[in-house]
């Protein structure tokens, strides 16, 4: 589904991953922790294809794509789907409209038929519910006036209507509660399948409790520090980081 | 009292990044879209030869077959013109104009007097169908009455007949001097007076036609009334005045269209518009102007100086929503007399300025009875080398008591070539009134571009939406059947099909 290779990136004048290996297969789920600044974001930025940001070397591939060769839409229209840390608000822009816009130019490039104001509002009345999202969002904004919480139970929304092949779920959990994290959870469970795979990034093992990893990484320094199954979380949970640092300095002399 | 007048000028610092460049490059496609009314029909016209003195402003009077009170209106406002001169106070920058190489009337010609419809020239009934304006019987919009006027005439208005059902006066200008001279006679200049301003005097001399509409008391106008201006000929100015009067307790809702082909010289257009509405009646009245503006370079285009007031009455309300964006030059400022006691002005803008246009446009809120109350909402969107001026006064007299003022004046830059300016003028005369003003320039913003793209949204769909929600207040303002044409011309996408 997705593999990086040796990936180097430059944000600024600084290298922030420092050769990235990943491969996810297809059904998946990944998870990656670390502390801050040790290069989550400037990963999750440089596959969605953000600007400002320089790749040194390496490559990526997804479904057998050059992924980094693709404008962010085609990415995204492709399949790939990245939940925000932080979902801008679009003013006078409806959530309906812009859902709709995005699940038709999705369609569209799939050689799909555009799919019409009814039958959208059908399908996404039903997803609603699964993120137990009021119906008032059909009415409001994107993300305009949301609380913390909504605007991440938001972008699963987005993402249970928008069916990518593969989720990048940035921090998904930060400033959740626990009710709220629970829905969350549930929406992303919901969509796992043999055919999808998920990258997590987040700074909690909490949510690893609800969402349960297939493999755990830990990112540090801009390396891939460790990886194992989801009881690396508990380890990490437990210890902290210190003893990561320890790794990386072992295999850093090696 | 106080005055005030600030100036928020824009051009953002530039971050080269290859986002960046998508996003202007997506923005200048956007903006350098052909325009679609360019053509120029093939008519005969007849028209006066160039030049400006008295003896014209005479011969278009005969030629109309006027009654001796308008020559008297004309001739009066004629000597005032040449004692005037040009206003320069505008954020603009163009060349002197000449008056004297225009010429001052031109119209189709046509053998014979119309009779009906289908007498009119299938080269006009053509011109209008491709500029989506059917005046043929059976094509027409349903809940849409047209008047049709082509360079300095009316060619033809429709549903008169029904509209006349209900007391509704609704025809040429020129037919309406000759058919309801009281009308005219009694509010002609009663809002905007002959000596008013520059550009209001010289088309109070030498208007050609333009279009009236008057509602009886008590009576809810069934169906939108609209007027599409077309401006056909070369080297000829556009003088149209257009009057609207809505009896007491009288309910219309008026449309107005603008086009013109695309032309080497520059145009002058110099309408005036007059609103009168009675105790309690409600006039709306939107514009939708496309007039040329211009080349990619600048070259051409119609200059829109014009005067757009209305006067309300006790408990009346007059709303203006206009979407400008076309003109090279554009001078405009529609303006509400809040006379009555409990009268309600509304001014809902868009002005969209690209390539070298300028546009300096706003309103007037002239509050002058008691618990008066005005809302302005201005959206401002400037790409290209283009400059947008948002010029407004809210003036609360003295005896206003109670008056209200909400404005809200948004800038967008596409681009960093390009100015947005803002001039609020503020005067409050009493201390019972209640004035706020809120101003913003924004550039379009990377983020919010990023996350449209991020869901699979081309970036020039994503600018079309962000424009589009940035208008959103001034378009939902508009009448269904122009809110098509306005998302059109704007390259936008209206939202709000589902829920």
């Amino acid at each position: 589904m997705l593999n990086i290779h040796h990936l180097v990136v430059k944000a600024g004048d600084a290298i922030i991953l420092k050769g990235i290996d990943l491969h996810i297969k297809p059904g998946e789920v990944h998870a990656i922790m670390g502390p801050n600044g040790s290069g989550k974001s400037t990963l999750a930025n440089t596959l969605s294809g953000r600007a400002g940001y320089e790749i040194v070397s390496g490559s990526v591939s997804f479904q057998g794509q050059d992924l980094l060769s693709l404008a962010p839409e085609i990415r995204a229209r492709e399949g790939f789907f990245l939940g925000f840390q932080y979902p801008v608000e679009i003013p006078g822009v409806g959530n309906m409209y812009f859902l709709r816009a995005a699940l038709n130019a999705i369609r569209k490039h799939r050689g799909e038929p555009e799919i019409d104001a009814l039958d959208f509002l059908t399908l996404a009345k039903e997803k609603m519910k699964l993120l137990e999202l009021d119906e008032t969002l059909t009415k409001r904004s994107v993300n305009e006036g949301f609380s913390g919480g909504e605007k991440k139970r938001n972008e699963i929304f987005q993402m249970a209507l928008l069916q990518p092949k593969f989720a990048l779920l940035d921090e998904i959990d930060s400033g959740l509660d626990i009710d709220a994290l629970r829905i969350v959870a549930n929406g992303v469970n919901s969509l796992r399948g043999p055919e999808r795979s998920f990258l997590l990034i987040t700074h909690y093992q909490r949510l690893l409790d609800y969402i349960v990893p297939d493999y755990v990484h830990v990112l540090f320094h801009g390396k891939i520090a460790k990886s194992g199954g989801k009881e690396l979380a508990l380890e990490l949970e437990e210890k902290g980081y210190g003893w990561i640092e320890e790794i990386a300095k072992k295999s850093g002399d090696a | 009292m106080t005055k005030q007048r600030d100036q928020i000028s824009g051009s953002c610092a530039t971050d080269i990044s290859a986002r960046e460049e998508d996003s202007s490059h997506a923005i200048k496609q956007l903006t350098e879209q052909e325009y679609k009314y360019g053509f120029v029909t093939e008519i005969e016209e007849d028209s006066f030869a160039p030049g400006l003195d008295e003896s014209v402003v005479v011969r278009l009077s005969e030629k109309k077959r006027e009654p001796q009170w308008l020559l008297d209106f004309r001739i009066k406002a004629f000597r005032r013109w040449l004692t005037m001169e040009e206003p320069r106070w505008a954020f603009l920058r163009y060349p002197t104009i000449d008056y004297q190489a225009a010429s001052y009337y031109s119209a189709p010609k046509k053998k014979k007097t119309l009779q009906s419809l289908d007498e009119v020239d299938p080269e006009l009934i053509e011109t209008y169908n491709k500029l989506g304006i059917s005046l043929e019987e059976q094509k027409r919009l349903q809940g849409v009455a047209v008047d049709a006027v082509f360079d300095s005439v009316s060619v033809a208005t429709t549903f008169r007949e029904e509209l006349a059902r209900q007391g509704i006066l609704f025809c040429s200008f020129s037919d309406a001097v000759q058919t309801y001279p009281d009308l005219v006679k009694k509010y002609l200049g009663s809002v905007v007076p002959y000596s008013d301003n520059f550009f209001a005097t010289l088309n109070s001399a030498v208007f050609s036609d333009g279009s009236f509409a008057y509602i009886p008391k008590g009576v809810r106008c069934p169906m939108e009334l609209s007027t599409y201006f077309r401006i056909n000929a070369a080297n000829t100015g556009q003088f149209e005045r257009t009057l609207l009067i809505a009896d007491e307790g009288g309910y219309v809702s008026y449309l107005e269209g603008c086009t013109a082909p695309m032309r080497d010289e520059n145009q002058l257009h110099a309408a005036v518009v007059e609103l009168v509405a009675l105790d309690s009646a409600h006039i709306k009245y939107s514009t939708v102007q496309n007039w040329y503006p211009g080349n990619k370079k600048g070259i051409g285009g119609i200059y829109n100086l014009v005067t757009k007031r209305g006067k309300a009455m006790k408990n009346a309300k007059i709303s203006w929503t206009q979407v400008e964006t076309g003109s090279a030059i554009t001078w405009k400022y529609p303006s509400c007399l809040l006379v009555g006691d409990n009268s309600v002005g509304e001014f809902y803008s868009v002005a969209m300025t690209n390539n070298f246009q300028q546009a300096d446009t706003g309103t007037k809120m002239i509050h002058i009875g008691k618990n008066t109350s005005s809302t302005i909402v201005s959206k401002g969107i400037s790409a290209g080398r283009s400059q947008n001026s948002y010029r407004g006064l809210v003036s609360i007299q003295q005896k206003a008591t109670g008056a209200r003022n909400y404005s809200q004046c948004d800038s967008l830059l596409l681009g960093d070539q390009c100015g947005a300016h803002t001039f609020p003028y503020i005067e409050v005369r009493n201390t019972s009134s209640v004035v706020e003003h809120e101003a913003s320039t924004s550039k379009i913003n990377e983020e919010q571009l990023f996350y449209c793209q991020q869901r699979g949204i081309s970036i020039e769909n994503a600018i079309s939406l962000i424009v589009n929600g940035f208008c959103k207040e001034v378009l939902r303002e508009l009448p269904m059947e122009f809110a098509v044409e306005a998302q059109n011309l704007l390259g936008l996408q209206l939202e709000g099909t589902v829920g």
